[in-house]
């Protein structure tokens, strides 16, 4: 895939990788040998029929591609963009084994943009004419939220998303920097799934504005709470609130939701210093990473307590990282974060690790070296180890059971929650996981409200 | 878009807007707040609900211009629309009956706590109001507390209107008469600060609002955190009242103060000068 080189990159938010041409996409999609029981198609949570896209691609039919795609993905702009195909589909993709699966996720981008440019659009997703099936709330714009309302729009029901901001698409908006999924390709997938008859009523925080009871009482007959996980976690060291210690989530919402790289255009300030402290090694710690560098920091370092081999980020979003220059202190923890007298931070205090044996999550956990503090110059520190569940709805539905850490309690296959009518899915009940999966607990929660309505 | 359905001068660059929004007014609670944007390139910037009317669906805040969005919000007339309002954010205050209560506003701080005392008096509280201001151009709502309220002092630093001096200078009169069951302050954060000071040598029971920095609101930024009892709290979910014995002052000025210089840059950029601790 040609990339906008580093060097060029590393000032401006334009998106990376360039996407294929159509040329490319077609040699690229004629290497696959169109498996009878494709094995790829296994490992994609919203079951694309992969192999009868990529042949449509083969064949110059680029708008059957699409149509494929959509019968069962209403996100393939984003999902071709952001999605771990190296650990789905691309995995178990026969040519793996030779090293150089199928390019899918670029393949299923190629589609979607394609059709995007063309304003092809595909005959199975025309807006539904005779839309007349029963209200059914949505909770949270974000990639669950989003599948399960197009997946029953589809269905015919009357889809109302409720989202607490002013901008659709959740994660993809506030999260994922511009670099790796340009928002105006989010706002044209969202204006799809609106074409499909879905209602989003934007600024309105279910358990404040109205309650579950309330909307209830205005007819709605199933909620499906995709709210995703927007707690920021700490570290609960000291210095944490010292000036210029964000959250990765408040910095990332000023740069991508508030447009804060644009300040003074815009009026959403951010502070960049010359040095970037960036704790954690998951995707959102390598896009506050990489936007820090874009927006002016000289130096930049991921700190994470264990090896690159333990590291939860894409392994295209790390060799990004490492070819824009970011600095990888790895088997390393911070302490204490240090300020000056008006509370800017100056330092972080860190200790080095080694791995002992594999803890609950499977991989080895860090341990502290006795004795080998050392400190690091830091002028901003940008926390991004994972969140936690918003509390604000589930404060207010009573009776609805949560887990010990506060999500909410869910089943695997139809996200029926304790309450009959209440679906859950998404980060709102795994904790912190891909768009991707999200999107499949949509899809699964989808299905299950519909069987809910029909029995 | 929310249309603004009223918009009065009040004080001295202090301004009453409404704003049609049914669902609010219905869900509006005292004590909390809404997130605002301007327009397209606006922030989000959070004010306290000032009053609602659930019949005609209208919610009002107070709006002092000081930075960027609140002189635009200002700037705005009858007619003119913003692009968004997101609310009631924030836990509701409590106002059962608990016996006498002191609630004081500072500034534009004030209005604030309108909607606070009023519930208050409702609920059978004896209600004592203090308002502060730098001067008589400043004072606010005095009529408005004095309707729900059983009595009004007003202090301003130059003595132009009520006895001069600071809200502090009103709170300990009226401690050394009487001792409150509660104490509610809101305003400029060393107004607060100053005033928990002055009831934890008394032990009375007091809440203060804190005003932080955020972003969405609903805690998911965690821009708006704050020291409580040495352990860090979200202004916008778990607050934004707090015990003012337990807050970290000094921590919450300082986080305050962080985007003063850009807040600079912002205002140069609209034309105008930064007026930013002179305000309060």
């Amino acid at each position: 895939m040609r990339e906008q080189n580093p060097k060029e990159r590393i000032k401006n938010f334009n998106e990376v990788p360039y996407g294929y041409n159509k040329e490319e996409a077609i040699a690229e999609a004629s290497r696959c040998l169109q498996c009878k029981k494709p094995p790829c198609v296994k490992g994609c949570p919203v079951e694309v029929n992969i192999p009868a896209f990529i042949l449509a691609i083969k064949e110059d039919r680029f708008l059957d591609a699409i149509k494929i795609i959509k019968e069962t993905n209403n996100l393939p702009a984003v999902c071709g963009r952001v999605c771990p195909q190296e650990d789905q589909c691309e995995k178990l993709c026969v040519l793996q084994k030779k090293g150089n699966p199928i390019d899918i996720g670029s393949l299923e981008r190629f589609a979607a943009d394609w059709s995007r440019e063309n304003k092809q659009v595909p005959i199975n997703h025309k807006k539904s004419k005779k839309i007349d099936g029963e209200m059914i709330a949505v909770i949270g714009a974000g990639p669950s939220g989003l599948t399960c309302a197009s997946d029953l729009a589809l269905l015919g029901y009357k889809v109302t998303i409720f989202e607490a901001l002013h901008k659709p698409g959740g994660v993809l908006t506030y999260g994922i920097p511009e670099f790796r999924l340009p928002k105006n390709i989010v706002m044209d997938e969202v204006a799809a799934i609106e074409y499909l008859g879905v209602n989003v009523k934007y600024n309105f925080v279910i358990g404040k504005i109205k309650s579950i009871d309330e909307l209830r009482q205005e007819g709605y007959k199933a909620f499906y709470i995709a709210s995703g996980a927007g707690l920021p976690y700490f570290m609960n060291i000291p210095g944490e609130n010292l000036n210029g210690v964000y959250s990765a989530n408040e910095f990332l919402t000023r740069i991508n939701l508030m447009k804060a790289y644009k300040f003074p255009e815009y009026d959403t300030p951010i502070k960049v210093g010359k040095k970037v402290a960036v704790i954690g090694a998951g995707n959102v710690a390598i896009d506050s990473a990489r936007s820090a560098l874009r927006l002016g920091a000289e130096k930049v370092y991921i700190v994470y307590r264990r090896t690159e081999q333990e590291m939860p980020a894409r392994l295209d979003e790390i060799h990004h990282a490492e070819e824009e220059g970011i600095i990888f202190h790895l088997l390393t923890s911070p302490i204490k974060i240090l300020g000056d007298e008006s509370k800017e931070v100056k330092k972080i205090l860190c200790i080095k690790n080694k791995l002992g044996d594999p803890d609950d999550s499977g991989r080895r956990r860090p341990l502290p070296i006795a004795k080998s503090e050392f400190e690091m110059t830091t002028d901003t520190v940008v926390v991004a180890i994972g969140n936690g569940p918003n509390p604000i709805l589930q404060d207010t539905i009573k009776g609805l059971q949560l887990n010990r850490w506060g999500n909410i309690e869910a089943d695997k296959n139809t996200c029926i929650t304790n309450i009959k009518d209440i679906f859950a899915g998404g980060d709102i009940v795994t904790g912190a996981a891909t768009v991707i999966a999200a999107m499949g607990a949509g899809k699964r929660a989808a299905r299950a409200i519909n069987e809910h309505i029909q029995s | 878009m929310y249309a603004i359905t009223k918009k009065e001068k009040i004080a001295s660059e202090i301004y009453l807007v409404e704003f049609e929004f049914m669902d609010l007014a219905k869900a509006a609670s005292p004590g909390q707040f809404v997130i605002l944007r301007i327009d397209e390139k606006g922030e989000r910037f959070p004010l306290t609900l000032f009053d609602w009317n659930t019949e005609k669906g209208t919610i009002q805040v107070v709006c002092q211009a000081i930075g960027v969005s609140t002189r635009k919000l200002c700037a705005l007339n009858e007619g003119d629309s913003i692009l968004d309002i997101v609310g009631p954010l924030g836990r509701a205050t409590d106002t059962k009956n608990i016996g006498k209560v002191i609630c004081i506003g500072g500034g534009v701080g004030t209005a604030e706590a309108y909607p606070i005392a009023k519930k208050m008096k409702e609920n059978g509280n004896d209600v004592t109001v203090i308002i502060g201001a730098r001067n008589k151009d400043f004072v606010i709502c005095e009529e408005k507390m004095r309707a729900v309220c059983h009595t009004v002092h007003v202090a301003t630093d130059d003595g132009t209107q009520g006895k001069k001096g600071f809200v502090t200078d009103v709170l300990r009169d009226l401690l050394e008469k009487d001792t409150p069951d509660l104490v509610f302050a809101i305003g400029p954060a060393v107004m607060m600060k100053k005033v928990a000071e002055m009831t934890k040598e008394k032990n009375i029971k007091t809440l203060v609002s804190l005003n932080s920095i955020m972003i969405d609101g609903t805690g998911m930024c965690g821009g708006c955190r704050v020291l409580v009892g040495e352990k860090v709290k979200f202004a916008c979910v778990d607050g934004p009242e707090f015990d003012g014995h337990q807050v970290d002052f000094e921590d919450m000025m300082s986080r305050g103060k962080r985007y003063h210089d850009k807040e600079e840059i912002a205002l140069q950029q609209h034309g105008g000068v930064c007026r930013r601790g002179r305000a309060h």
